[in-house]
């Protein structure tokens, strides 16, 4: 353990609790805690999505600190109701909560009961902010959503797909290709509208979108769940929990980002629906071999830095080897045992876990790395290392369109592909004749 | 005025006739979706300036991510105070308590970077786990001879403004005088409340410096350590951004019986006004004539820059919402300056005595509201029919939803909004969104296009 956290390179849970519930149709979120970290969080996801983010507050104060916060809650939960009719509300703990012991299970169900709720489902996520990063955060709260929203069912033909943190655009992406493949599917959490409202009059604050609740109760019956989470947890995966609870085979895939990957979950639906690849995609993956090798000779040996949340840093990682890139340094700000698991067999890429970003910046710089791939926090690098930042994930928050950046699929890969290979390109020629004059020129001057 | 929250009706009044009581600096009310922040928020807004101090944030790690240079003050100098550092606080100290982890964060500190000072901010978990923060302090300050300064700034403790004093609290601290003899002896003064964000500090400082006037501390905008330790050598005291440094000038005031005025440097007349103020105190001819001569060049400089927004901006309708009364009632005048009518006024943590203000000078039948939520936000600025919104980042994506022209007046803008500079700043930010073609296509887009 390190002694002090120097420029942090995570979230706390409670943030990816919020994507998760933002994921369901006619969901709000209310933070049990003081009013300080629903804001920070609020103002953290609106400058990224630039969208109005609203989530409430229990808003505790030093009285229900002492005594306890089941009346401010609760007079939360009544006012929540009274301003935006949810069909769900989500409740995610915050350190201050569970520090004086809040049972918000109990809470929550005492007060569906009191208030004879039928219509309105209130789902709580402990998610203690000191208890690890947005990223356990999310597959946690997207869990208890799961364990709290599905019953034994009549078995379909349907697909689970899970997803992780990603941008709406590559939530979109992946719907693209499903449909593209004929395939029914149930994707969950779908932030894909909710975080990426079009703009339209009368402005509608609850905005459409989201997986719908009667689709997430039938996940319990589906075909299959494939899960783009090869770094999460068993205990926090959704996917597990269908496969132990209601025998739904799980297959746990890296996100589609990359040839092989790509190739991986097509592969996969292809086996478990026997659904025909269309020529259209089968041209998208040429297109992207294409740019693969008009690109290669930049990208070849270039060494880049990957940070992020682990299932983002593993999927952008393996793209990069194919690419011929080196991700010399793989780092994530959660203890994530298993992303160091997953890159093992690649000795040659330093992963860092529980990291920071002045560890980051330490060992880009020993690693000499060309440049690094993240959120907008790894500006830092590029101030203090002069390591050019290609902005990816989540948050960014110094440039516009985070949402709208496409990296999944094979055309998503081949636009990432692109951004890399351009930086690349950049650094090569902004330097090319300095570097030159010096190399040559200087001697010959001599 | 209709509120579906019963308990949020006390919170907002319209102007009539008579002045109306209403609620303000209390509770956020649960679940309403409030834009307030915490105390560690407002105590930070007034530390963070200082450059060279290391900023301790002891508790779990999201409350120091989410402020991680989230700012845009400037420093001349050492740029130690954009990092963010944090005991990040696991389940293990939660139950055991964080005291070791602290101690161990600033000898690690200490051992990196040297640091004359260093801010401990208390998040709320430390508030509740029971650390003794004061002990661990005063421990590392006297094992290294440095000052570390406790900042009691518990988020559950109270609102934003309770993040304000609690930092005043530490300042006074910090220039506590070891040396009483020099209290009041130089002819410079402190300006008190300006962050030097987009370089705001240095704007009046120039101001100041051409009519005669040195600067001796600013707090917090652009200072360090050094600087610091010398405050109370000034004669005077000058407060700007009220509702953060009133405190202090006040205890400075109590304490060392140095004077203070308030002043304003946003928009053309405070900015003007204030000058005056602080030429008239030192009753020196010369300073008064160099400060009519600026105000007069400035004035007609700027006048003749913002003339060119103004004649397309005159009768649109603006809506404020800021963290501050200071800010509001800045803003309603310098709306005003330019020719637009506010319609609404609302701040996350002003005042009563503000709010008294906002009610003498605003208009008849604006709205005025306390603490406003988003809910209550978009039914006044569409009732109001706002063609403008200034507030901050969380609200600038409300009023782009509902297709009406924003400005930043946040911690975060890279453009400065001070001085006369500041004053045509300001102007043509708010042409340069009010007047932009795109609401055009808005307009049409979906349902109703009756606007
Ligand atoms: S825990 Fe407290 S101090 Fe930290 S962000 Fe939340 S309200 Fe503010
Ligand atoms: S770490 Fe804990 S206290 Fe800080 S913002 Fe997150 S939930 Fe709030």
């Amino acid at each position: 353990m390190r002694d002090v956290n120097q420029n942090p390179c995570n979230m706390c849970m409670p943030m990816g609790g919020i994507f998760a519930f933002k994921g369901v149709e006619g969901s709000m979120v209310i933070i049990h805690g003081s009013q300080g970290c629903s804001t920070y969080m609020r103002r953290h996801m609106a400058e990224h999505f630039n969208e109005p983010i609203d989530v409430a507050s229990s808003s505790l104060n030093e009285k229900g600190t002492v005594y306890g916060g089941e009346a401010n809650l609760k007079k939360g939960l009544d006012n929540v109701i009274t301003l935006y009719q949810p069909r769900l509300i989500g409740v995610l703990t915050t350190c201050l909560a569970e520090t004086i012991g809040e049972d918000i299970d109990r809470i929550a169900s005492q007060y569906m009961e009191e208030k004879s709720l039928t219509d309105l489902n209130i789902i709580a996520a402990s998610t203690p902010g000191y208890g690890g990063s947005h990223a356990e955060g999310y597959f946690r709260t997207a869990r208890k959503i799961i364990e709290s929203l599905t019953y034994k069912t009549e078995k379909h033909s349907k697909i689970n797909i899970i997803v992780p943190i990603i941008s709406p655009a590559d939530i979109r992406e992946i719907k693209r290709i499903l449909n593209a493949l004929d395939i029914e599917y149930v994707i969950f959490p779908d932030y894909s509208d909710t975080l990426d409202q079009p703009f339209a009059r009368p402005y509608n604050k609850n905005p459409d979108g989201g997986t719908k609740l009667h689709d997430i109760a039938s996940m319990a019956g589906a075909a299959a769940t494939i899960q783009m989470g090869i770094t999460v947890d068993d205990a926090i995966s959704p996917g597990r929990y269908l496969e132990q609870q209601f025998g739904i085979p799980l297959y746990n895939l890296p996100i589609p980002i990359g040839v092989e990957a790509t190739d991986r979950f097509i592969d996969t639906l292809v086996r478990i629906t026997g659904c025909v690849v269309p020529d259209s995609l089968k041209q998208e993956r040429g297109r992207l071999i294409d740019a693969m090798i008009d690109a290669h000779k930049h990208n070849f040996e270039a060494r880049c830095t990957i940070f992020g949340d682990p299932e983002n840093v593993y999927a952008v990682a393996k793209m990069c080897m194919e690419n011929g890139i080196v991700p010399a340094v793989a780092a994530t700000g959660s203890p994530s045992p298993k992303l160091g698991e997953a890159l093992g067999d690649h000795p040659h890429i330093c992963v860092l876990t529980e990291s920071d970003f002045m560890q980051i910046l330490e060992k880009s710089t020993e690693e000499n790395v060309d440049f690094a791939i993240g959120g907008s926090d790894g500006k830092f690098l590029s101030d203090e290392g002069n390591i050019p930042l290609i902005r990816y994930g989540f948050p960014i928050h110094d440039r516009i369109g985070g949402q709208r950046l496409l990296s999944v699929g094979y055309t998503g890969t081949t636009l990432l592909l692109d951004r890399m290979t351009n930086t690349l390109l950049s650094i090569k020629y902004d330097n090319y004749r300095d570097k030159m004059r010096q190399r040559y020129l200087a001697d010959m001057q001599r | 005025m209709f509120n579906e929250l019963e308990e949020r009706q006390d919170f907002i009044v319209i102007k009539g006739r008579h002045k109306k009581a209403m609620k303000c600096d209390s509770h956020s009310v649960s679940g309403s979706v409030s834009q307030r922040a915490c105390v560690y928020s407002g105590a930070r807004v007034v530390l963070n300036p200082i450059a060279d101090a290391v900023h301790l944030v002891h508790g779990p790690i999201g409350c120091a991510a989410y402020t991680w240079d989230i700012r845009g003050s400037l420093s001349s100098g050492s740029e130690l105070y954009r990092r963010s550092f944090c005991t990040d606080l696991k389940e293990r100290d939660i139950v055991f308590g964080g005291n070791e982890r602290l101690a161990a964060a600033i000898d690690k500190l200490v051992q990196l970077y040297a640091p004359k000072l260093i801010f401990v901010y208390a998040t709320c978990v430390v508030g509740v786990i029971g650390d003794d923060l004061e002990a661990v302090c005063k421990a590392a300050s006297s094992k290294y001879g440095i000052d570390v300064i406790p900042v009691q700034s518990s988020g559950f403790m109270g609102n934003k403004a309770a993040g304000y004093r609690a930092a005043c609290d530490a300042l006074l601290k910090l220039i506590e005088p070891v040396n009483t003899d020099n209290i009041g002896k130089s002819r410079s003064i402190n300006y008190l409340g300006d962050f030097n964000l987009a370089a705001e500090t240095w704007i009046i400082s120039n101001y100041f410096r051409s009519i005669g006037i040195e600067i001796n501390a600013v707090l917090t905008g652009d200072s360090e350590y050094a600087k610091l330790k010398k405050t109370t050598d000034a004669c005077l005291n000058i407060v700007q951004c009220a509702g953060s440094m009133n405190y202090l000038a006040h205890k400075l005031n109590d304490l060392y019986g140095m004077p203070y005025i308030d002043v304003s440097f946003l928009g053309i007349q405070d900015t003007s006004e204030s000058l005056r103020k602080v030429a008239a105190f030192f009753n020196d001819d010369d300073i008064i004539l160099k400060t009519e001569e600026m105000i007069k060049s400035q004035t007609a400089k700027a006048n003749q820059a913002i003339e060119r927004y103004k004649h397309h901006l005159c009768g649109k309708k603006a809506a404020i919402y800021v963290g501050g009364g200071f800010k509001a009632i800045s803003l309603l005048k310098q709306f005003r300056e330019i020719g637009i009518d506010v319609v609404m006024i609302g701040t996350q943590n002003g005042q009563p005595h503000e709010y008294d203000t906002l009610q003498e000078l605003a208009d008849e039948g604006v709205i005025i509201v306390d603490d406003a939520n988003t809910s209550e936000l978009e039914q006044f600025i569409l009732e109001k029919g706002a063609d403008i919104l200034v507030g901050g980042v969380k609200e600038r994506f409300l009023a782009y939803k509902l297709g009406v022209a924003f400005i930043d007046h946040n911690h975060n803008r890279k453009h400065p909004l001070s001085g006369y500079e500041g004053a045509v700043n300001f102007a043509k930010e708010v042409y340069s969104t009010v007047c932009s073609p795109v609401w055009k296509y808005a307009l049409d887009q979906g349902g109703d296009s009756a606007r």
